[in-house]
């Protein structure tokens, strides 16, 4: 067996209270060192040292992935956390002191930054029909049915750079509430599940007495705009952490 | 701390917020089974504490692992009894799911374009072990 770690706090007297337990099932423990807490759980060393056969398991990796955040979660309702990212493995909890202790000063920095915190998620797409509306009806040649298609790409070029600029509009409001912010790439549709682009995909690290005048922009923003904006929360503060910047 | 919530603007979640008590009025509830999936992927994936561990991780590359991760989350939860690889079999045994076939069409088709891509560029990220810890880099 080795020891996953899944998030560091500083305050931590019991573990999270999660009924399925950790990764596996496993059940959780808590690891301390220098006045920080990791929250850890046993788990099979296979699994994880060959990656490389086992990412092709897709279930498994699923379940890895919800367990992990899970436990991030849960000791983030109560705490301030630092997530790590999926995956951080070590040979023993001995091992794991020894990260708390040099990495002290970074997972402190971390807690200090997100306390009283969550992380809020917003994004945008173009609305349905905004490229659409010059799809006009049934060609009558192949000319025609050419210059329709030109047209049509050419409104929803249009539509894409309007969205655009309002989803910045949006991010600038919202990142003003916030205390720091972080573009992500947009998710390709194939990811979203919808037809309509994504045109932000934002992270905002909100103060919790904030995050009612988020949630109050986001919903003036979508009633009054062009775009559907989408807002997820809270969240542990994953995009804060300082993970792969 | 606040409920959590997933909505989209389509579907103003004002309501939601009045009753407390989880009072989500049904128009903000989370969205059910994989569906945020995605989201939780993209974060615990990409972001959070990367630090070097004692085993090297090396996944591949995010979008192609999240959309093949999809793959198997829709056909988890929407066709749980027939196991999670039943695309792969004879496609008359999913007939009249032409709407996930469709998305997993289109998913497919995503993987493959990534997988060429990938030929060109070599994974790009978290080989773990060849990483400095990042805290370490603040000192």
């Amino acid at each position: 067996m080795i020891t996953y770690l899944y998030a560091v706090g500083r305050d931590l007297e019991r573990v999270p209270d999660v009924g399925s337990g950790g990764v596996g099932g496993g059940a959780l423990r808590l690891v301390g060192e220098a006045g920080l807490q990791a929250v850890v759980s046993d788990v099979d060393r296979e699994a994880f040292e060959d990656l490389d056969a086992h990412r092709e398991d897709l279930a498994w990796l699923a379940s890895v992935a919800r367990a992990h955040h899970g436990v991030v979660e849960a000791v983030g309702r109560a705490h301030a956390v630092a997530p790590l990212a999926l995956a951080t493995v070590y040979l023993d909890d001995d091992r794991v002191r020894a990260v708390l202790r040099e990495s002290h000063e970074a997972f402190t920095a971390v807690l200090d930054r997100v306390d009283g915190r969550d992380e809020w998620g917003v994004k945008a797409y173009v609305r349905p029909g905004a490229a659409r509306a010059a799809a006009g009806e049934r060609p009558s040649s192949g000319a025609a049915y050419l210059r329709a298609r030109r047209d049509a790409l050419r409104a929803g070029d249009a539509a894409v750079a309007d969205a655009e600029r309002e989803a910045e509009a949006v991010d600038a409001a919202v990142s003003a509430l916030a205390v720091e912010s972080r573009r992500h790439p947009p998710q390709d549709r194939s990811l979203t599940g919808r037809t309509e682009q994504m045109v932000l995909n934002g992270a905002y690290l909100v103060d919790r007495s904030a995050a009612a005048e988020v949630r109050a922009l986001v919903e003036e923003r979508s009633r009054t705009g062009s775009i559907d904006l989408e807002l997820t929360g809270p969240w542990a503060p994953y995009s804060f952490a300082g993970g792969a910047a | 701390m606040n409920e959590p919530v997933r909505w989209t603007g389509s579907m103003p979640p004002t309501q939601g917020r009045q009753g407390g008590q989880g009072g989500q009025g049904g128009q903000a509830a989370r969205a059910p089974g994989g569906t945020d999936l995605a989201d939780i992927l993209e974060r615990v994936l990409d972001k959070g504490i990367v630090i070097a561990g004692d085993i090297q991780i090396n996944l591949l590359d995010i979008e192609l692992l999240t959309i093949k991760l999809r793959l198997v989350v829709a056909s988890v939860d929407k066709a749980k009894e027939m196991g999670i690889d039943w695309w792969e079999r004879d496609p008359t045994l999913s007939s009249g799911r032409g709407e996930l076939e469709e998305e997993n069409e289109r998913l497919r088709e995503r993987v493959a374009a990534l997988e060429q891509a990938q030929v060109r560029r070599p994974a790009r990220r978290r080989t773990k072990t060849e990483r400095t810890p990042e805290p370490e880099e603040e000192r």
